[in-house]
């Protein structure tokens, strides 16, 4: 049984999730780009975003690169540059630095979501479980460190990331790699992966236009032309 | 020199009575509906006043409009690019809504149901985004109508600059005028320039800025780019939403629903012709007073042979050129200049024009019409300062606005002189530099004001919009379109209450239903 559900959870359910996430994202932008937007509530209350909203975000965006990285890059690729030990420090200080940054912010817009009756309001259910669910994905994170810490030779983080590319390289065996590992990480992992099933239902669409051709743009005028844009 | 053809509008305050009645009849049409209960895309000013949102025209608060560069060119006063982006995640130029005010609406059931009772019942505010009792309203639109409030506070007004504002608040010296206003539909609009998405544009064949609902992200830069405040987050759909100049009427050839609907006959539609090449350099003019002249200059004359020949050139319809000739707009703000930009010291090239109101001599006895040159009074002498009405039109040059008010005092007291004696003085006329055949027509089209002079439309050319004339697919396939609707609308993506990304937790709040949250 337990061997089906670690087979489950980290041989199937990513591939469940991320089709999920791909084909009701395609979906979404086709069929409803009226509902893609940022979502942002800074009109109704400014109050705590200038902390919070900066610090999430930036926070939140270089965990999500450095998991990238950090999990995709072969062993045999990053040998030529670090030790497994000396990736493993860097991976606890990085994490701890931003993980540390991204959990002020998430407090407190978690914090001004649920108590500022203004943002409680008009905030949908979606709205509330993706920033419960980030917060308990976090803080999971963070409370892998002292594992982390305890195992200086980064056995576990090489078994993670071999997990993580045999998956998307869809070679069989992947969720082998993950059976013996602590609980903390497993629930990350699966919360991880739960984050991008319900991907396309929240605003979390968001950052897919994240406006970087902005930068890029000619000039500062739009012009349509008669006819077009439609 | 690339012509472009604009529906520009006067407002001529001097007839403006601040009825509201362009207001009210805008938000019925356009923003009576979920999350923008607290917008008013077009909505009356008294000044002197901080306006609507609060203290909208300090652009060292908001940060809208356009700065000049050490090296001649304009950047939003926002920032550069990088400058916008970086505000994204938190934006500190946003106004919040407590700064429109918070949207409430009264339990007028509680009037209806109410049972026989030995007081009157009475209809409390509630606010509409949380359903929570408003023990009193702090703010509303229109706070200020007829100089309500201390004048310490409506003082705050920035028009006042460089003027000894406080013997204004003196009873004696007090003065007002109303202000209507709506989106500008800039010539170099900072709305568009800040949008990161890149939904916000400017129509080629009208000058219409719209912004796309399928498009916009609600990165909310524009409404801190506009000077002019004039965008509206909707917080229930979480976009942008503007003034459309009715877009709808007018390819129909129809004024704006603010238009048609006023009452004083004060607004004017017509086109007016620009050479586009010529934008970033009027914006980036050096001088903020020479903004006015910079913008006159890029119009184009509609009865220039070579103008016409060089828009037909780039696709502008010969209908369109007909109306450009008789445009009253053209007419009032380049012919007869009486009418002025708002602010054009944003640098965004407005093309919603104000001709500023005359208002009575300060005591006759004392100063009228013994501080004259025998033809007209001094215009110094009027209630209104010169210098108020030169803040908020010519960026602070007051000969514009002296010689705007001049002529439409000599328009009256010419007219008065021929109806009254049977024969107008011809000297007024010279003393401010117009002839009898233009004075009539200025007549005709200011003071009678009638509907086919105000509004000179062509309509939309739809079939000259594909590759081809008649394209069949822009000419009749998508006629008919949907407008703002929430969700697809009429489109085939079909619309349903329960929707799997998150659907809105208001119901449409202007019926006084309120929606109470955490009861």
């Amino acid at each position: 049984m337990e061997s089906f559900l670690n087979h489950f959870l980290f041989g199937l359910y990513p591939y469940i999730a991320f089709i999920t996430m791909v084909v009701g994202t395609i979906i979404r932008y086709d069929r409803d780009q009226y509902s893609w937007k940022a979502g942002s509530s800074q009109l109704l209350r400014s109050k705590g975003l200038a902390i919070g909203s900066n610090f999430f975000h930036v926070g939140i965006i270089l965990l999500f690169f450095t998991h990238l990285v950090g999990l995709l890059t072969p062993e045999s690729i990053y040998h030529y540059f670090v030790t497994t030990e000396q990736k493993q420090m860097m991976a606890i200080v990085g994490g701890a630095v931003l993980g540390g940054i991204c959990f002020i912010g998430l407090t407190i817009l978690l914090y001004r979501r649920l108590t500022d009756r203004r943002i409680r309001a008009t905030s949908t259910f979606m709205d509330i479980a993706l920033l419960v669910v980030l917060y308990v994905q976090l803080i999971l994170g963070l409370a892998s460190l002292p594992h982390s810490i305890s195992h200086p030779d980064g056995a576990s983080m090489v078994a993670l990331a071999n997990w993580a590319q045999h998956i998307v390289t869809f070679r069989s065996g992947a969720s082998d790699f993950i059976l013996h590992e602590p609980w903390i990480f497993k629930a990350h992992i699966v919360l991880g992966m739960t984050i991008f099933l319900v991907f396309p239902f929240t605003r979390l669409v968001h950052m897919l236009s994240a406006p970087i051709k902005y930068l890029t743009r000619k000039g500062y005028q739009v012009v349509r032309k008669r006819g077009k844009g439609y | 020199m690339k012509i472009r053809a604009q529906i520009g509008m006067v407002l001529n305050l001097d007839k403006c009575i601040g009825c509201h009645t362009c207001s009210v009849t805008c938000k019925n049409v356009w923003t009576s509906r979920s999350g923008l209960e607290y917008a008013w895309f077009n909505n009356v000013e008294t000044k002197p006043g901080i306006g609507f949102p609060k203290d909208w025209e300090n652009q060292e608060k908001w940060k809208g409009g356009w700065v000049r560069l050490a090296n001649g060119k304009i950047r939003p006063k926002l920032g550069g690019k990088f400058r916008v982006l970086s505000k994204l995640f938190s934006n500190p130029d946003l106004p919040e809504i407590d700064d429109y005010y918070e949207p409430f609406t009264f339990e007028y059931e509680k009037l209806q149901r109410s049972p026989e009772v030995s007081t009157p019942p009475t209809a409390r505010a509630h606010s509409v985004i949380t359903g929570d009792v408003m023990e009193k309203p702090e703010w509303g639109p229109n706070w200020e109508e007829i100089l309500g409030g201390e004048f310490e506070k409506r003082s705050k007004d920035y028009n006042f600059q460089n003027m000894q504002k406080q013997i204004y608040g003196e009873f004696e010296n007090t003065f007002m005028m109303y202000l209507p206003r709506l989106c500008e539909h800039c010539l170099n609009p900072t709305c568009a320039a800040a949008c990161p998405s890149g939904a916000i544009y400017k129509r080629e064949e009208d000058g219409v800025v719209l912004i796309d609902q399928e498009k916009c992200r609600g990165w909310r830069m524009c409404v801190s780019g506009c000077p002019y405040k004039k965008i509206y987050f909707n917080w229930q759909s979480g976009k942008s939403e503007k003034c459309t100049l009715c877009y709808p009427r007018l390819e129909a050839g129809d004024p704006t629903v603010c238009s048609e609907t006023c009452v004083g006959r004060i607004r004017y539609l017509g086109v007016m012709l620009y050479d586009a090449d010529r934008i970033s350099e009027a914006a980036a003019t050096e001088k903020t007073e020479d903004l006015y002249q910079a913008q006159c200059d890029i119009f184009l004359d509609p009865h220039d042979p070579e103008v016409i020949a060089q828009a037909r050139k780039d696709g502008v319809p010969d209908s369109w050129l007909k109306a450009a000739k008789e445009s009253p707009v053209y007419k009032m703000a380049m012919d007869w200049k009486v009418a002025l930009p708002l602010h054009p010291e944003y640098r965004t090239l407005p093309m919603v024009w104000y001709i500023p109101p005359l208002s009575p001599i300060q005591s006759a006895v004392e100063s009228g019409w013994t501080d004259s040159d025998g033809i007209i009074p001094n215009v110094k002498n009027l209630r209104i300062p010169i210098k108020y009405l030169a803040n908020l039109l010519t960026g602070g040059v007051e000969e514009p606005v002296v010689n705007s008010l001049e002529r439409m005092i000599a328009m009256r007291e010419y007219m008065r002189g021929k109806t009254v004696g049977g024969q107008g003085d011809i000297k007024i006329l010279e003393r401010v530099g117009l002839d009898e055949v233009t004075l009539d027509d200025m007549y005709q089209i200011m003071a009678i004001a009638n509907y086919e002079d105000r509004y000179v439309i062509p309509t939309n050319h739809r079939e000259y919009a594909g590759d081809t004339p008649f394209d069949n697919e822009i000419a009749f396939e998508q006629r008919s379109d949907c407008g703002f609707t929430f969700g697809n609308g009429c489109g085939d993506g079909g619309q349903t209450k329960t929707n799997l990304f998150g659907a809105s937790t208001h119901k449409n709040t202007m019926s006084g239903k309120i929606q109470k949250w955490g009861k």
